[in-house]
C-alpha cells in the first residue's frame, strides 16, 4: 500500500514541496512589507552552496554541522537579499528589473555557479544530511507512516514556521505593522512606522527563509552540489504567493500541491507508465501548472480583494507622498 | 544626504550613467575575485584579449553578440511598455524548433537557398511570436502577470527542445547514422538552409554572420517604430500611465498583444539565426544552446542599453564580448560562473545608475538649503 502512486507521490510531495514552502513563506513576507523581490531563485542558490559548503568543510558531529550550514544558508539569503533591498527601498530602482538581476547575479550561471567552482565543491556527496526522524516502525504505517513520519526535521520545523508566520501577521504588533507598510506606507509613516525599516527587515527576512529552502535542496532532497540545482523552484515559489492569496496557511496547501506535480514526473517514469509524450508534459507540469494558476486567480477578479498588498512593488517615497 | 527629483534629464547623464555603470559593475566584480584569491587584473586582461584582442576573438565576439542583440531587442521592445517578457529564452528555442523545421522541409525538397532562408526568418519570427502571445493573451484578457507566465513557459520550451531531440523521434532528429546512435543530435540543415556571411579578410578573419545585420536592420526598425509611428508613441504611453492611455482611447489590448509579439519575433529570429548562421542543425545538447541562457542575458543588455534600439546592438557586443571570453576561457584560472556574477553587477549598477538620471543627490543639511532658496 505504501508503494501505491498516490502515496509515494505525495510523500515525496511534502519533501520537494518543503523547499518551496520556505522559499514562498519568505517571499510572503518580503511581500507583505511591500517589496516584490523575483529574486528568490538566485537567494536560493546561494543558500543551497553556501550550506553545502559548510558541512563539507566543517569538522563537527553531524548536528553541529548541519545546524550551522543552515545558519550560514540563511545568512547568504539574507546577504543577497540585502543587495535587492538597497537598490529597490533606498535607491527606489525598480523591483521587477532589480530581483532579475539578483537572479542573474546570484543564480545558475552566477555567484552560486562561481562559488561551487571555486570552492570544490561539485562531484562529492554531502558529509552529512538531513534523515527522517521517526523509527523506521513508525514510517512504515499505512499511508500516514511515508507521509507524515517519513520527514525529515526540515519538514517538521517549516511547519513550525507556517504557524509562527500565521500568528506573526495577524496577531502581534510588528505583524500588524508590517500590513500597513504593505498595504499604505503613507498611513504607515504617519503612525510613526519606519516603513524604511520595516521594508529592510523582512526583506532580508525573506533572503533567509530563501537561503533555508536552497539548502534544504542541498542537504536533504538531493544531498549534493550541482550548478542550478533548484532548477526553476525559486519562480514556482514567487507564484504559490499570489496562488496562496498572501497567507501563510495556503502556502501549505499550494506547497504540497506543486511538490506532488514534481514528484509525478520521476514516479511515472520509474513506473514506466506512458501517457503520450510523458517525459515532456511531466515534466513541464509543475510549470504549466502555475501558470493555470495563476490565471485563474487572476481572471477571478480583483486581486486586491484576494489579499494583494495594494502598495507591493511600489517605491515609498516620503517627498512624494 | 538628499535625493531630489531631477526637473530635466540632461542628454549627456544618459551615456556618462551607464558608461559609469559598467566600470563600477567591473569594480564590484573585481572585489569579488579579490575576496575569492583571484587576480582581477589578469582576469580582466584575459578577458578583454579572448574577448577583443586575440587572433580570431572578434569574430568569436560576433558569433555570442549576434543572438544577444536579438534577445536584448526583445526585451528592450517589451520593457518599454512595461511589459515584463522574460521569456526571451523559450521564444529563442521556438523560433530555432520552427525556422529548423522550415529549413529541413524546404532545403530538403531543393528550394532555391534565398528563398529557404527568407522562409526560415519567417518561421523563426513566427515562432516566437506564438509563444510570447501565450503570455500576450493571458496578460492583455485575465490581467495575468506576464512576468511569471513569459518565464514558466521558457522551462517548458526548454523540455519541448530536449524532448524533440531526446525523447522521441521528431522530424528534427537525425536517426541515421553510427553517430546518431551513439548521442542523440539534430539533422543537418541541407546547403541551402544554411545562411552566408560576409569575410572580412583581418586579424585572422572575421565572420559577419547574416544574423548580424538582420540584427542591425531589425534595431533600425524597432527604433522608427517607437519614435517615428503613432503606434510606438501609443505603446510609450500606456507603458508610462496605463489610465491616461485608457481615457485617451487607446485600444491596450491589443497593443499588448502587438508588442508580445514583437518581442517573441525578435527573440524567435535569434533563434532562426542559431539555427541558420552557426549550429546548423535544432541544437538541444544540454551544454550547447541551452547553457548560453542569451534570453536572460538580453535582459542585462537592454537594461544597460536603457532600451535604446541601437544602444543594444552596441551594448550587445560589449556584453557579446564578456559571454565569448566566459565559454574561451572556462578553467581552473577563470571560474565558471563568473560571467553571471559580472552579468548581475552590470544589472545592478545599471539600475542604480538610474537613479542618478532621474534623480539628484545633494549633500549638506536641508535648513542651510532652505535659507539659500531665493524667497517665494
Amino acid at each position: 500500500m505504501n508503494n501505491s502512486l498516490l502515496v509515494v507521490v505525495l510523500a515525496s510531495g511534502v519533501a520537494y514541496g518543503t523547499p518551496l514552502l520556505y522559499a514562498a513563506l519568505g517571499e510572503l513576507l518580503a511581500e507583505r512589507s511591500g517589496v516584490l523581490n523575483l529574486g528568490v531563485e538566485g537567494m536560493m542558490l546561494v543558500g543551497a552552496v553556501m550550506g553545502f559548503w559548510v558541512v563539507q568543510r566543517l569538522h563537527a558531529t553531524t548536528g553541529i554541522s548541519l545546524a550551522a550550514a543552515i545558519g550560514v544558508a540563511a545568512i547568504a539569503g539574507a546577504a543577497m537579499a540585502l543587495v535587492h533591498a538597497f537598490l529597490v527601498i533606498t535607491l527606489r530602482a525598480s523591483q521587477i528589473v532589480s530581483g532579475l538581476a539578483l537572479t542573474i547575479f546570484a543564480g545558475a550561471t552566477g555567484l552560486s555557479s562561481y562559488l561551487g567552482n571555486d570552492l570544490h565543491l561539485a562531484d562529492n556527496p554531502a558529509r552529512h544530511s538531513f534523515h527522517p526522524v521517526f523509527p523506521s516502525s513508525m514510517q512504515n504505517w499505512p499511508i500516514a507512516g511515508p507521509i507524515l513520519f517519513g520527514q525529515n526535521v526540515l519538514v517538521y520545523a517549516s511547519w513550525a514556521c507556517v504557524v509562527a508566520v500565521s500568528l506573526y501577521l495577524s496577531r502581534t504588533r510588528p505583524g500588524l505593522n508590517v500590513r500597513a507598510v504593505g498595504e499604505s506606507p503613507a498611513a504607515a509613516d504617519a503612525m510613526g512606522i519606519d516603513v524604511t525599516a520595516y521594508r529592510y527587515a523582512h526583506t532580508l527576512a525573506g533572503g533567509a527563509l530563501a537561503g533555508v529552502a536552497g539548502a534544504t535542496f542541498t542537504l536533504a532532497i538531493t544531498p549534493q552540489w550541482v550548478d542550478g540545482i533548484t532548477g526553476g523552484v525559486g519562480w514556482i515559489a514567487i507564484a504559490l504567493v499570489i496562488f496562496a492569496f498572501w497567507r501563510p496557511e495556503l502556502c501549505l496547501v499550494g506547497a504540497y500541491f506543486f511538490g506532488a506535480l514534481q514528484a509525478l514526473a520521476p514516479q511515472l517514469q520509474a513506473r514506466d507508465i506512458h501517457l503520450g509524450p510523458t517525459v515532456l508534459w511531466t515534466n513541464s507540469l509543475p510549470y504549466l501548472m502555475t501558470v493555470l494558476v495563476l490565471v485563474v486567480v487572476s481572471s477571478s477578479g480583483a486581486r486586491r480583494r484576494l489579499g494583494a498588498p495594494s502598495a507591493l512593488g511600489v517605491p515609498y517615497v516620503r517627498e512624494e507622498r | 544626504v538628499r535625493i531630489e527629483r531631477r526637473l530635466r534629464q540632461p542628454r549627456w547623464l544618459t551615456v556618462v550613467v551607464p558608461a559609469c555603470s559598467l566600470v563600477f559593475a567591473f569594480f564590484a566584480s573585481g572585489l569579488v575575485l579579490l575576496a575569492t584569491g583571484h587576480d582581477p587584473f589578469s582576469s580582466y586582461r584575459k578577458i578583454v584579449d579572448a574577448a577583443f584582442v586575440s587572433n580570431g576573438a572578434l569574430g568569436q565576439t560576433l558569433i555570442s553578440a549576434t543572438p544577444l542583440a536579438f534577445t536584448g531587442l526583445a526585451a528592450a521592445a517589451a520593457f518599454r511598455m512595461r511589459l515584463f517578457n522574460i521569456g526571451g529564452e523559450g521564444q529563442l528555442y521556438l523560433g530555432a524548433i520552427t525556422a529548423a523545421a522550415t529549413g529541413l522541409y524546404l532545403g530538403g525538397s531543393g528550394g532555391a537557398s534565398p528563398f529557404v532562408i527568407a522562409a526560415m526568418i519567417v518561421a523563426g519570427c513566427a515562432g516566437g511570436a506564438a509563444w510570447a502571445l501565450i503570455p500576450g493573451i493571458l496578460r492583455a484578457f485575465f490581467r495575468t502577470n506576464e512576468i511569471l507566465t513569459s518565464l514558466m513557459l521558457n522551462y517548458v520550451a526548454a523540455y519541448l527542445l530536449t524532448y524533440l531531440i531526446f525523447n522521441s523521434e521528431s522530424y528534427w532528429r537525425q536517426t541515421k547514422g553510427f553517430n546518431a546512435t551513439v548521442f542523440p543530435v539534430g539533422k543537418d540543415l541541407p546547403s541551402s538552409a544554411v545562411w552566408p556571411g560576409a569575410t572580412i579578410h583581418v586579424r585572422g578573419g572575421i565572420t559577419l554572420p547574416l544574423g548580424a545585420g538582420l540584427a542591425v536592420v531589425a534595431a533600425l526598425v524597432l527604433w522608427f517604430l517607437y519614435s517615428r509611428t503613432r503606434f510606438g508613441f501609443e505603446a510609450q504611453v500606456l507603458g508610462d500611465s496605463p489610465r491616461a492611455a485608457r481615457y485617451a482611447g487607446m485600444r491596450t489590448r491589443r497593443k499588448i498583444l502587438a508588442v508580445m509579439a514583437i518581442s517573441g519575433a525578435l527573440a524567435g529570429l535569434g533563434g532562426a539565426s542559431q539555427d541558420g548562421d552557426f549550429r546548423h542543425t535544432l541544437d538541444a545538447d544540454p551544454n550547447g544552446l541551452q547553457r548560453q541562457y542569451y534570453g536572460y542575458t538580453g535582459i542585462v543588455v537592454a537594461a544597460l542599453a536603457r532600451y535604446n534600439p541601437f544602444a543594444v546592438v552596441l551594448v550587445a557586443f560589449l556584453v557579446g564580448g564578456i559571454q565569448n571570453a566566459g565559454n574561451t576561457l572556462q578553467g581552473a584560472d577563470f571560474p565558471s560562473g563568473l560571467v553571471g556574477v559580472i552579468q548581475g553587477l552590470i544589472l545592478f549598477s545599471a539600475l542604480g545608475g538610474e537613479l542618478l538620471v532621474r534623480y539628484r543627490v545633494r549633500f549638506g543639511r536641508r535648513g542651510v538649503e532652505r535659507a539659500l532658496e531665493p524667497a517665494a
